[in-house]
């Protein structure tokens, strides 16, 4: 059902739009929990030295790969919100596009670095480390799943012109979910 | 009803008087501000044809009635941060050096003690282990290891004002001098399950000679 | 940006009215995205939530005042029913009802309409966040009826006791309440953006920063309060929940983990919380005695910025739960300071408080009575408090009735009395009538006189060593007499004697909604937005046209220029 968005909306007493407003706040929010995880898991990680031969078998290629995967999915993002700032809407739903394709790329190699892992024996439960490695990669993923959600439905509108100021929020909100992801590949992979 | 439980160990009196020290001090300040809010109330009721005082609250000498309360509140902090640090520190900082050593061992849903018995050493073969009735002597300076074989629990000894959770995998260390004979309760502080409630036990504070012939008779019929 | 939302603009907003008189029953209220119905939805969850709290809470108090009773309504208490009673009890009065009535309720009926604005900047995050919660509150219930029945440890959930089905016989129960914890917190953090965006940018024109109404900056402090200090905790509860289904050792000491850990992130979060809950009542009650006193508020940037102090101080306080709990002894005198230090900006609040009745015209009203007795009451759980910060003290005081005592004097005035208050001053706007004020002052003495009696037996009872969370004390000679007993026989009979008088109170809604006077737009000549259009405020809260503008603060009552002892904030001159 179409709803006529408020007057409310519209306003702006502090200069800053509406939308972006609110996305930083989202931001401010996940940074708390993404935060209060990893500083969890680094406190736990210096206290149990024994982990790093646990931590030996995470497979930093793939991570690197991976790490690559989403900068360029950022960059397509930027790109894209270049084009919606020229009124471009075809041109930034394309890269949207490529930047979701960048997403399910990242999921479609983690999927198969947690195959190997677990076949492997390294399962949620073999060890804390591996506990922690899949809590916090998983909860990451699940972001990186909604965001591509969330950037689809953008992409859409997007391509008929419509509601273009929508690609620099869900394009800030990614790059939030790249941030991350710098954060968590040097705490889960590089150091063991 | 704290006047009524017996202090029983060194530092009881210091946590009363701690207690008691607080109370005075929050005691007046309470009925000062309840005292000016119910006269204010009272003073300033309704009355017809008498408009309210626009007052901006800008003006020194109006905000003082604020700040100078706000500054003795402060100082009034500062008395009971002092006076509660150093019950805090005698009680959990430092360790007197023990006449004895026990153990008190926590589990769903029973409190199990382990005391050195007659070699006044744990771990050794005539250790005296008890489950619900610690034993004690009085004027004698303990340290208990505390631990616990499942989830938290707390030992708690309300005559002695002593309180401990006991944590899994670990040994926590405290000390207690206990200074009246008798039997108290010992609860647990800290929901454990279902049986929390019934996780109840004794401690016997005995004099020397009662605590002597405790030991012979709990050796002599004890399997360890 | 500003062109994208210029366009934005021209293409979308039109008059509200158009969409909304061919709505079926199931869009206009169940599926509405209007801020005012939203608020409706969480009021009435909340309150229905109230009752399963205070019944809950029947039920243990008759079986702590007479052991082994088949309590009527009930039947007999086995040990693990009480555990999840006195669980689910604490859960749901401060998850399921203080802060959606508090925060949800009143954030949402009240910001749009205070900042003259027509809604919410986004009114269908603003549906989806009920939604959540309604979920929530759904999962939370079924919890209750699962196999084990509802989870038993206590509302902190301390592992291993929570994170072990074997240790805490309640596994199902335990997922459960914990996810129904977790969508709560989705749905806040989602109703906080709404909160919080739509005060920074949708105020009327002319409304400045410090001319925005008390309660409306203190719905938001709280949001951006509860949005900083809830993440740890969630990321803690999704490894309590991996614990718990998929046997992690997160918080198993045999395998690497720490329990203590889970009471840092918890209380973490927990400390701040009571401020989440506390800094909207204080709001609330700040907005009535304004208008009850006919006075401005003593020092509203004083308000403000002690409200913002507790906030911050909020997050630095939180082991003073943890005292004993096998912390390093060092950190309990940090802890200490920290805790008695946030007590001087709550005072300094309460000074201004009480310093805004002085030369008042004070009308002694039923939301007037609920607010003055919040600050008479709160006091008291106030000056409790500190005797539980000094470390020292807290030895003695852990784990007893005292704390117990302590925070139902704070939390009582918060989410009981700070509703009341609440909903005794706003029905008129939501419902357009007035509620019956003889009815008003009955339940407020009716509940605020057996409120004392149920809770300073409490005190005398912890002060005497009496533990939480235990069912019946039979195993405690100490505590088992015949004295203690009557103490506990006294504060069931009052809380009986204050549930009964709930009735009123729900009499006088009903009688008050169907029949009561009309209220009109402004029956207690006040000076806040809300009061300048009708009662109820039709959707879209005004004429498109005829948005308010703001000429001046939101507390000028007893101004030397005016005749009338109020100035409304969209009057101009």
């Amino acid at each position: 059902m179409a709803h006529a968005r408020p007057i409310a909306t519209t306003r702006s007493a502090t200069g800053i739009p509406t939308p972006r407003l609110a996305v930083w706040w989202i931001l401010a929010s996940e940074v708390v929990i993404f935060g209060g995880l990893l500083g969890v898991y680094l406190m736990h990680r210096i206290g149990h030295p024994e982990w790093a031969e646990a931590a030996s078998h995470t497979q930093t290629w793939i991570g690197a790969i991976n790490t690559f995967v989403l900068l360029t999915s950022s960059f397509t993002c930027v790109l894209a919100h270049q084009a919606a700032e020229k009124g471009n809407g075809k041109e930034a739903a394309k890269l949207l596009g490529f930047t979701i394709l960048g997403a399910l790329m990242f999921l479609m190699i983690k999927s198969y670095e947690w195959t190997t892992e677990i076949l492997a024996g390294y399962t949620i439960t073999s060890n804390t480390f591996w506990s922690f490695y899949y809590t916090a990669a998983g909860l990451h993923a699940l972001h990186v799943i909604a965001g591509a959600i969330i950037m689809g439905f953008v992409a859409v509108d997007a391509f008929r012109g419509r509601e273009l100021h929508r690609v620099e929020i869900i394009g800030i909100y990614w790059h939030f979910v790249d941030v991350v992801w710098i954060f968590l590949f040097p705490l889960l992979y590089i150091a063991k | 009803m704290l006047e009524s439980l017996p202090q029983a160990s060194t530092y009881a009196a210091d946590i009363d008087n701690l207690i008691l020290f607080i109370g005075i001090i929050v005691g007046v300040w309470f009925f000062l501000a309840e005292g000016i809010f119910f006269w204010l109330i009272w003073k300033f009721r309704a009355k017809p044809g008498e408009k309210s005082q626009y007052l901006v609250g800008k003006e020194k000498h109006v905000k003082q009635w604020i700040t100078i309360p706000h500054a003795l509140v402060l100082v009034c902090d500062v008395f009971i941060v002092v006076a509660a640090v150093r019950v805090w520190y005698d009680v959990k900082q430092q360790l007197p050096e023990p006449d004895s050593t026990i153990r008190v061992i926590g589990q769903q849903w029973a409190w199990t003690f382990q005391h050195p018995g007659a070699d006044n050493e744990l771990d050794t073969g005539d250790d005296i282990f008890t489950v619900g009735d610690l034993h004690v002597e009085t004027e004698k300076t303990y340290h208990f290891q505390l631990q616990s074989r499942d989830v938290l629990h707390s030992f708690s000894v309300p005559v002695f004002r002593l309180k401990q959770d006991a944590i899994p995998g670990r040994s926590i260390t405290g000390w207690f001098t206990p200074t009246q004979t008798g039997e108290f309760d010992v609860q647990c502080a800290e929901i454990c399950g279902i049986g929390h409630g019934v996780m109840a036990a004794r401690i016997h504070i005995e004099d020397a000679n009662t605590h002597a012939a405790w030991i012979s008779s709990a050796s002599a019929a004890t399997t360890p | 940006m500003a062109d994208t939302v210029a366009d934005v603009h021209q293409h979308e907003t039109h008059g509200h009215d158009d969409h909304h008189h061919d709505q079926g029953w199931v869009s206009k209220y169940l599926l509405s995205t209007d801020h005012k119905i939203i608020g409706m939805q969480y009021m009435f969850t909340g309150m229905f939530m109230a009752v399963i709290g205070g019944y809950m809470a029947y039920v243990f108090r008759m079986q702590l005042a007479f052991p082994g009773i088949s309590v009527p309504g009930f039947g007999q208490v086995s040990p693990g029913e009480y555990n999840a009673l006195i669980t689910n009890h604490g859960s749901i009065m401060i998850f399921w009802v203080a802060m959606p009535v508090l925060i949800a309720a009143f954030g949402n009926f009240l910001i749009p309409l205070m900042i003259g604005a027509d809604d919410m900047v986004f009114p269908r995050i603003n549906r989806l966040s009920f939604q959540v919660f309604f979920l929530s509150s759904v999962v939370l219930l079924l919890s209750l009826f699962v196999e084990g029945g509802g989870f038993g440890g206590a509302w902190t959930s301390y592992p291993p006791l929570s994170a072990n089905g074997d240790y805490n016989q309640t596994a199902l129960g335990a997922t459960l309440w914990l996810t129904a914890v977790g969508l709560e917190f989705v749905a806040f953090l989602l109703g906080g953006i709404n909160f919080i965006t739509t005060l920074m940018n949708s105020r009327a024109p002319g409304m400045r920063a410090y001319d925005i109404p008390l309660v409306c900056w203190m719905i938001v402090i709280a949001s951006i309060l509860f949005m900083l200090s809830v993440g740890p905790l969630l990321a803690g509860a999704v490894m309590l929940l991996f614990d718990q289904t998929l046997n992690t050792g997160f918080y198993d000491p045999a395998r690497g983990g720490d329990p203590i850990l889970w009471q840092h992130l918890f209380w973490f979060f927990g400390h701040p919380e009571v401020y989440v809950v506390l800094l909207p009542a204080i709001g609330i009650t700040v907005d009535v005695m304004a208008t009850f006193a006919r006075k401005k508020i003593f020092g509203y940037k004083m308000v403000l910025y002690t409200a913002v102090a507790t906030g911050v101080l909020s997050f630095f306080v939180w082991a003073h739960h943890q005292f004993i709990a096998g912390i390093d002894p060092r950190m309990a005198n940090v802890f200490t300071i920290t805790t008695l230090l946030i007590s001087v900006p709550i005072a300094e609040m309460l000074f201004v408080m009480i310093a805004t009745l002085y030369g008042g015209s004070i009308q002694l009203t039923t939301p007037m009575l609920w607010a003055l007795s919040f600050m008479a009451e709160f006091l008291i759980g106030g000056v409790t408090g500190i005797f539980l910060g000094a470390s020292g003290a807290d030895i003695y005081f852990h784990d007893t009735y005292f704390v117990l005592a302590h925070f139902h004097y704070t939390f009582f005035p918060i989410a009981i009395i700070g509703t009341f208050c609440a909903f005794t001053y706003w029905f008129p706007k939501m419902f357009g009538r007035m509620m019956n004020d003889t009815l008003g002052k009955i339940h407020f003495w009716g509940t605020i006189i057996p409120f004392n009696f149920i809770f300073i037996p409490l005190f005398v009872l912890g002060m005497g060593g009496q533990h939480r969370r235990i069912y019946n004390f039979q195993h405690f000679p100490e505590i088992a007499g015949p004295e203690y007993f009557q103490l506990r026989q006294l504060a069931t009979i009052s809380l009986l004697i204050m549930l009964a008088f709930q009735l009123v109170f729900f009499y006088n809604v009903i009688v008050s909604w169907m029949r009561g006077e009309k209220a009109g737009k402004n029956p207690w000549k006040a000076n806040t937005l809300e009061w300048s259009t009708e009662s109820p405020p039709p959707h879209g809260n005004w004429p498109v046209d005829e948005l308010p503008t703001v000429y001046r603060g939101p507390y000028e009552y007893g101004h030397p220029d005016r005749e009338e002892d109020y100035w409304p904030q969209h009057l101009p001159g």
